[in-house]
């Protein structure tokens, strides 16, 4: 099967709405059908790969962790937009680990995080065959 | 009459959250829920906005929606009271009136 770029575009926090849990079923779909995948964390978004979410107050699944296992799927490029963090009070500190295992590098664990600003995040996009947004 | 304004939006997101503070008047009390939590932490664009409008409003944020983002209350801008879902009937209780932002 012709494998394409497929980008998720990320643009709302988590728990308020259903689009962050449902643009994650929808990465995992793709991964299953073996497809070149990147994720965009912008505006909003970025609160969803907030470490140490704890959704015990809200009565929700908290699905965070799924962002760490998608290593495991070979998605491996999640891009996330630096001027989304500073606009929110944000740092590259208040976001998970979020790492793969390089099968080509002994399968050393590289980070899949890649901090972009706004210009590069649109070239990325650009790049792109596929692109969904949630 | 003191009313209890309930804002559920991202203030990154819509301007519900403007149109609030627009229409708030003083002594009137805001209840940052749901998505509109980020919008209660400190360093952010919007937080200058919210600091104004704390000159004569109360701010109060919904502790468990804020937790759920990974934020912590250490980060919440001086002044702005975390409640949790006891505090949050408090609120409605001790307030006139209430109006949700939807």
């Amino acid at each position: 099967m012709a494998t394409k770029k497929f980008m998720f575009v990320n643009r709302k926090a988590p728990y308020g709405t259903v689009y962050a849990l449902e643009s994650l079923e929808v990465v995992l779909i793709a991964a299953a059908f073996d497809q070149d995948i990147s994720l965009a964390f912008i505006d909003d978004g970025v609160y969803q790969i907030t470490k140490g979410q704890d959704t015990t107050g809200i009565g929700q699944k908290n699905f965070s962790n799924a962002y760490k296992a998608l290593g495991d799927y070979d998605i491996s490029k999640m891009y996330v937009e630096k001027e989304s963090l500073e606009e929110r009070g944000l740092t590259p500190d208040d976001l998970m680990n979020l790492v793969w295992e390089d099968e080509d590098d002994d399968y050393k664990e590289k980070s899949s995080i890649i901090l972009v600003n706004r210009e590069e995040m649109a070239a990325v996009m650009a790049e792109q065959e596929v692109t969904l947004s949630f | 009459m003191a009313m209890l304004h309930i804002v559920n939006k991202s203030p990154f997101e819509k301007v519900t959250f403007d149109s609030c503070l627009g229409h708030a008047s003083a002594g009137d009390s805001i209840l940052m829920i749901e998505d509109a939590a980020v919008g209660a932490i400190d360093g952010t664009v919007f937080a200058d906005k919210l600091k104004a409008a704390m000159a004569d409003k109360s701010v109060y944020v919904l502790v468990g929606d804020l937790t759920a983002r990974g934020l912590s209350e250490d980060r919440l801008i001086d002044g702005v009271k975390a409640v949790d879902y006891a505090g949050f009937v408090d609120l409605t209780v001790d307030n006139e009136k209430t109006q949700s932002w939807l």
